[in-house]
């Protein structure tokens, strides 16, 4: 396997304070990697350098075979990052459909296909963001991250603060996301929704990676450990 | 739903309103209100080009006059020297209006592209001030520009041609304006609905998230001032045939500050607020200029009322909540 994502010892600061000490991981092609650890201990910074958005003081970001370390964050969008992020972020006096559009490459996915996948956002083109509720929010953030026709689909906590039926309804659109092949790193804390399709698990604890591997390795111990469940 | 019916309708009855009320004067030959129909229909034009800027990407540039001073006087040194029979750089002058428009579009488009480049490196209060900048220089430079008339400004002998309609008679020149003004704003529509206007309108929002989803903040921003600055030199050129003169005070910054009231007053963003806008402003020129000389005081009374009470402007008065606000 190949890697499509690649971190390299990744050292980030916020001003004189320390976020990543070294992180490390890898998402191959295909696969879904989840990224675990509890509050503030840099997940959210990791994927925030992952899609340029941060700048770094030491280490490597490759994707896709090319280092994009220096590049900005429209173009490593471009070349297929796709962010979903914490806290949805739609832009709210957008409507659905131009929160969309203004995201559309060429590609695969276009409206059509994304309102495939998320039926309500074809009832709610019309419609500003800020007007919609969260769980429909979600739903747009995704597909706004798909109109790009990433490679890489990143998920920062997806499914927080969202009713039940509205996490499984969304839960169960990644999981077809994942079968159909598209690459996946996601951010959570709900384990019994993340184990069942994550390949491998990635913790972080005070900006550094201490424990990486298949998640029915993650025993009650490593849990206790790191996660603090 | 209903708003954007409402907004429709309003629509309409403005681009009515805009062709019936000059036809209404050319049968009844009152030919000084055609003129007042064409300078509405040419100043909307104008404001049409600051609302991608201003309206869809939140740019407020302060310098659009520059682009209307640009565009006119383009037609007035090519009508210069097509009067004259000597050459411009090298080229012949020429009193055709297309090929004018066109060089008209071209220059004010090289001319925001640099002051794009330059001035989109800032943003907020800063970008307000080196638009404003920019406009001065040119204003100071047409000013001390002694071949072209300089402060005295360059008349138009002879109005500019367009092939099958005679300029000189009112009701074409009108004909032309309202037809450029209906092509500019078909153009704004597709604009905004496409993808580059999301892409701009998401880039106001927030332009780190922007291009998180893959938009360039920086050459959305440039690309739509470009345009920007081309639409209004294109109006300025029109501006310049319709009173045959061409001064400096085009490029003065109080018109850059009409451009904007124009927008306010009719709806920031909003497809037909340059239209609404410059019908206000025209209007209110022309009736209260005539009761008193201190029109500007009741104006910006009005420009007030709407800031406080109505930021939607006219479109937004009738058509819902600027979206925008």
């Amino acid at each position: 396997m190949t890697a499509l994502l690649q971190l390299e010892d990744l050292n980030v600061f916020y001003g004189a304070s320390q976020a990543l000490d070294g992180v490390s991981l890898q998402v191959a092609e295909g696969q879904a990697v989840a990224l675990m650890g509890r509050n503030g201990m840099g997940k959210t910074t990791t994927i925030s350098t992952a899609c340029r958005m941060l700048p770094l003081r030491k280490g490597r970001v490759v994707f896709a075979g090319q280092d994009i370390s220096g590049w900005p964050s429209y173009r490593a969008a471009r070349l297929g990052i796709g962010l979903v992020p914490e806290g949805r972020r739609c832009f709210p006096n957008l409507t659905v459909l131009e929160n969309l559009v203004a995201a559309a490459r060429p590609g695969y996915w276009d409206l059509q296909q994304v309102h495939r996948v998320f039926p309500r956002l074809h009832e709610r083109a019309g419609q500003y963001a800020a007007s919609l509720s969260g769980g429909e929010q979600q739903m747009l953030a995704i597909g706004r991250a798909l109109m790009t026709n990433p490679r890489l689909l990143i998920l920062d906590e997806a499914t927080e603060g969202l009713a039940p039926v509205i996490r499984r309804e969304i839960w169960a659109a990644i999981a077809q996301l994942r079968t159909d092949g598209l690459s996946i790193l996601l951010v959570d804390k709900t384990l019994s929704e993340i184990l069942p399709f994550a390949d491998a698990c990635v913790i972080l604890d005070r900006g550094r990676v201490v424990w990486q591997g298949r998640p029915d390795g993650l025993t009650a111990e490593v849990q206790q450990a790191h996660l603090g469940v | 739903m209903d708003n954007a019916r409402r907004e429709w309708a309003l629509n309409a009855v403005l681009a009515l309103a805009l062709f019936a009320v000059p036809a209404w004067a050319w049968v009844a030959n009152e030919p000084f209100i055609i003129t007042l129909a064409t300078r509405v229909a040419i100043l909307a034009i104008a404001a049409v080009g600051l609302n991608i800027a201003l309206g869809l990407g939140g740019l407020v540039s302060f310098g659009h006059a520059l682009y209307l001073g640009i565009g006119g006087y383009v037609a007035g040194i090519a009508a210069q020297h097509a009067f004259n029979g000597t050459p411009v750089l090298g080229l012949p002058g020429t009193n055709q209006m297309l090929p004018i428009w066109a060089i008209a579009m071209l220059v004010s488009g090289a001319v925001a592209a640099v002051v794009g480049a330059l001035s989109l490196r800032t943003s907020g209060i800063f970008f307000i001030m080196i638009t404003l900048a920019f406009a001065q220089m040119g204003f100071f430079f047409a000013l001390s520009w002694p071949a072209y008339g300089g402060e005295d400004g360059l008349p138009i002998f002879m109005r500019n041609h367009f092939p099958g309609l005679n300029t000189n008679r009112p009701w074409d020149l009108f004909v032309i304006a309202y037809g450029v003004l209906m092509v500019a704003l078909v153009l704004f529509a597709l604009l905004r609905a496409a993808r580059f206007g999301a892409a701009l309108m998401a880039i106001r929002q927030n332009p780190d998230r922007a291009a998180a989803i893959g938009i360039s903040p920086f050459g959305i921003r440039l690309t739509a001032f470009i345009l920007s600055g081309m639409l209004t030199g294109l109006a300025g050129a029109m501006m310049a045939d319709l009173t045959r003169f061409v001064s400096p005070a085009m490029m003065a910054w109080t018109m850059s500050g009409e451009l904007i009231v124009i927008i306010i007053l009719g709806g920031v963003g909003r497809l037909f607020g340059p239209v609404a806008g410059a019908a206000i402003l025209v209007g209110f020129e022309v009736f209260f200029g005539g009761l008193t000389e201190h029109w500007k005081l009741w104006l910006g009374l009005v420009l007030l009322a709407v800031v406080l009470f109505a930021r939607g402007g006219l479109v937004g008065l009738v058509a819902g909540r600027a979206r925008h606000g």
